[in-house]
């Protein structure tokens, strides 16, 4: 009955004329960067680009991705950027459908940062690792002159072997395909912007940041092979995972706005600032687009996971309209839910 | 043009500078009361806040009064529809049509 | 959430909306003005336009400060927080809305001390907190907004903050409704008029569009019940051929305003004898100045100000737009050279701005809808 959607991401191209903070907000400027300029360059032309990439070495199927972290505070509810860290990389893996194993770091350093702080890093990714089953390995550091960089950046580099029984392919997404939420979205990016202080707002919120491989393996048992798609929605929230799933497939995405779960304090947080949830950033969530036989199983097999109780069927695949997100309100009207230009900002107006 | 919530007063704050605590579902800030000296709110009262600022005190009565009128809305028509289902409208020819 | 749940509840927007439908003759076209980019915004992100009958035309009016505010205006506060010891304060409104040398956030990247502030007193904070530096705080908004300006420059005058100051663009709205209404190609049949600054003025400034131009005008809140509300009370007015100010707000909008708001406006702002408007041209009498009693902490009368001005591309058909002439879509650089990433006109450059709004939330569905790729 389902139509399969074809997998053509069209061509993008960069012409900005100077690299903006946009560039790295993870929106739609982030994109045209990385489609645009570095991967034309580097990867040659090819598919959409995913979390993480699998290569074939000595016969032996790898999964890779590196990131990079750069957040301020470097502690904040929750978490700090050595979990980031660790868990960032791990969940690239995960919801490429690999399990990290092992991960290289690199550290810069600003000369002037305090070694208690260093160490206290180094002892959350040591923490980080243990709990999400993956090895620290190597690492290099590197020093840069006080005020060239904001106290640390971390990278962490993640191999690890494919799950069995995964298939990831945006291109056997088909209309009808049900998207699951593992939890509530934008619990991160408004921890850390209550957390910088400018903003004077107080909740009780904490990072999500968390490794979602348990959740990943346990959708994996369920839904297996017919998982199609998985991304986890950092930086620019929810929006511009399901934007860039709409993108690549050439498909319509429906969400029923009323089921994307929301902590209290992110949505008052949102009310205040003028801010959309799904816009914010997370870094222990996960997308899913599953057949929708599985869908109902693979709920119930991330919700046994703990920490994966909040976890949502919110919406589905549509033929129409083709590259669009949108967004059901329960009393029947709609709206198409963007990508974002930039950082979200408050607003006031 | 100008984006402004309600938020319930925690806390007044005492001072030189009229101020209270808000929280808005779960977030606190510290706003000022400067544009409400003629009728202070107290604590538990709700208010508009705009950038940082009460600019008004919601009335409970008002709301509920708003309440009840969209709650009213489209009643009287379904009744109507409702009569004329039964057919009882068509006896009347138009000479009872007070209203 | 109190007083913003009930008023998204489904079942009565339904009935809200069936009533709408009810009520809107089939025969007429009635074409309704918001005035005011807050409610353009809650329009699209609630998705209202698909719960009103095709013949109910929602016209976006002029309440956007930031669409209305001519670049040189932001050229000219960037040229002050150019100088090494300006810190440059602002909402996040502000931020990505490009001056001839790029917007505030892009001058931050270049290295200026732009700092996002949630409220005027935050930017006086942030002078207290660097008295080796001045604070411009770069002040827009209706009167909702220029209140808190005004109470913040009496702060800042009692506490004797003297390295602050405000670059002021406070705009009011009556003038720029009369502008509209004066023009020769406008023909509305009532205005769904702006709720939060009514909490500040009050109802009475729009008698005379009920008196002198025979309109409705019913002062609205944001949510959906509430704009669907005040939809069924412009057509209530209008079936019964009457032209009344009604306040459908009246939970938060006092008849009379905030007395305590206009005395404040009053002691630190006065009149401008006229005012450039984005996309409208000048407007006599449709922005505040800081008086003269505080010109400590006027940036206009502190610094130089080079006063530059900007014209938009005569392509960018902004003002067709805001009069409700054409729809966004109809100019002719909509969606092509004019998109919220590269803003050209007024209207595309805030997410409440008429063309940003509508490219947002409704552009790519009604695109697709006719069976075309939003990304082609």
């Amino acid at each position: 009955m389902s139509t399969v959607i074809t997998h053509t991401p069209p061509r993008v191209r960069f012409k900005d004329p100077q690299i903006e903070m946009a560039h790295g907000a993870g929106g739609k400027a982030s994109r045209r960067l990385v489609e645009g300029l570095i991967a034309p360059i580097l990867l040659g032309a090819g598919g959409a680009l995913s979390d993480a990439a699998q290569v074939t070495i000595g016969g032996t199927r790898l999964g890779i991705t590196t990131d990079s972290f750069v957040v301020t505070p470097l502690r904040f509810p929750g978490g700090s950027i050595g979990e980031l860290a660790v868990n960032g990389t791990v969940n690239d893996l995960a919801v490429s459908g690999v399990r990290a194993e092992v991960l290289v770091t690199t550290f810069v350093l600003e000369a002037g940062l305090p070694s208690a702080v260093l160490e206290a890093e180094v002892r959350a990714m040591a923490d980080a690792a243990a709990r999400a089953g993956v090895r620290i390995v190597g690492g290099d550091t590197k020093v840069v002159e006080h005020g060239l960089a904001d106290q640390m950046y971390l990278t962490t580099t993640g191999i690890g072997s494919p799950l069995a029984g995964v298939t990831l392919d945006p291109g056997s997404v088909r209309e009808g395909d049900v998207i699951l939420l593992s939890g509530p979205v934008g619990d991160h990016g408004i921890t850390i912007l209550l957390a910088r202080g400018d903003l004077d707002l107080e909740a009780d919120l904490t990072s999500d940041t968390r490794s979602v491989l348990p959740m990943v393996e346990a959708l994996v048992g369920a839904a297996g092979p017919r998982i199609r798609w998985m991304r986890d929605p950092t930086r620019g929230g929810a929006a511009t995972s399901l934007n860039e799933l709409a993108r690549d497939c050439r498909c319509g995405i429906l969400i029923r706005e009323d089921d994307v779960p929301v902590h209290d304090g992110v949505r008052g947080a949102c009310e205040l600032l003028g801010l959309d949830p799904l816009h914010i950033a997370n870094e222990g969530q996960f997308l899913a687009v599953i057949a929708p036989q599985d869908a109902a199983a693979a709920l119930r097999a991330v919700q046994a996971v703990p920490g994966g109780e909040g976890a949502r069927l919110i919406g589905e695949v549509t033929l129409q309209p083709a590259g669009t997100v949108l967004a059901m309100t329960p009393y029947g009207a709609s709206r198409v839910v963007d990508m974002l230009v930039g950082d979200p900002l408050p607003r006031i107006c | 043009m100008c984006l402004a919530i309600p938020g319930q007063i925690v806390e007044v704050v005492p001072g030189a500078v009229a101020g209270a605590v808000v929280e808005v579902v779960g977030v606190r800030r510290r706003i000022d009361l400067g544009l409400l000296l003629d009728d202070m709110p107290v604590a538990g009262d709700w208010v508009l806040i705009h950038v940082g600022f009460a600019m008004s005190k919601i009335s409970e009565n008002d709301a509920r009064e708003q309440m009840e009128l969209l709650r009213m809305l489209g009643e009287c028509e379904a009744a109507v529809e409702e009569v004329a289902g039964y057919g009882l409208g068509d006896e009347d020819d138009g000479r009872g049509q007070a209203s | 959430m109190k007083y913003v749940d009930e008023f998204r509840d489904p079942r009565l927007i339904r009935r809200a909306s069936d009533e709408v439908r009810r009520l809107a003759d089939p025969a007429r076209h009635y074409r309704l003005m918001e005035v005011c980019g807050g409610h353009t915004h809650a329009i699209y992100r609630f998705g209202l336009k698909d719960l009103l009958p095709d013949n109910i035309e929602l016209i976006h009016g002029p309440g956007c400060p930031v669409c209305v505010l001519p670049m040189g205006r932001i050229d000219d506060g960037l040229a002050i927080a150019a100088r090494a010891d300006v810190i440059f304060a602002a909402f996040g409104d502000m931020m990505r809305v490009p001056g001839t040398t790029g917007s505030p956030l892009e001058h931050k990247a270049r290295g200026m001390d732009v700092r996002i502030v949630y409220s005027p007193l935050d930017a006086l904070k942030l002078a207290q907190a660097n008295p080796g530096k001045h604070v411009l705080f770069f002040a827009i908004g209706f009167e909702t907004t220029a209140p808190s300006t005004a109470l913040t420059l009496l702060r800042a005058k009692a506490l004797g903050v003297s390295n602050f100051s405000v670059f002021c663009n406070h705009v009011t709205i009556v003038p720029a409704i009369r502008a509209i209404l004066d023009s020769p190609d406008m023909r509305l049949d009532g205005f769904i008029g702006p709720g939060h600054v009514s909490t500040v003025i009050g109802c009475r400034p729009y008698e005379w569009i009920a008196q002198n131009e025979r309109k409705p005008i019913v002062v609205s809140g944001f949510e959906p019940l509430d704009i669907l509300q005040s939809v069924v009370m412009l057509l209530e007015q209008l079936h019964a051929g009457e032209a009344r100010v009604e306040n459908q707000y009246k939970r938060v909008v006092p008849w009379e305003g905030n007395r305590a708001a206009l005395r404040a406006m009053a002691e630190v702002f006065e009149l401008r004898p006229y005012f450039e408007w984005r996309g409208m041209g000048f407007i006599s009498q449709s922005a505040l100045r800081v008086r003269d009693s505080f010109a400590q902490w006027d940036a206009e009368q502190r610094f130089d100000v080079p006063g530059v001005r900007v014209t938009d591309p005569k392509a960018a058909q902004c003002g067709e737009v805001l009069k409700g002439v054409l729809k966004p879509a109809q100019c002719k650089l909509f969606g092509r050279e004019c998109t919220p990433e590269h803003p050209i006109g007024a209207l595309m450059v805030s997410s409440e701005g008429s063309c940003a709004a509508y490219y947002n939330y409704e552009h790519r569905k009604s695109l697709a809808m006719a069976g075309l790729d939003a990304h082609d």
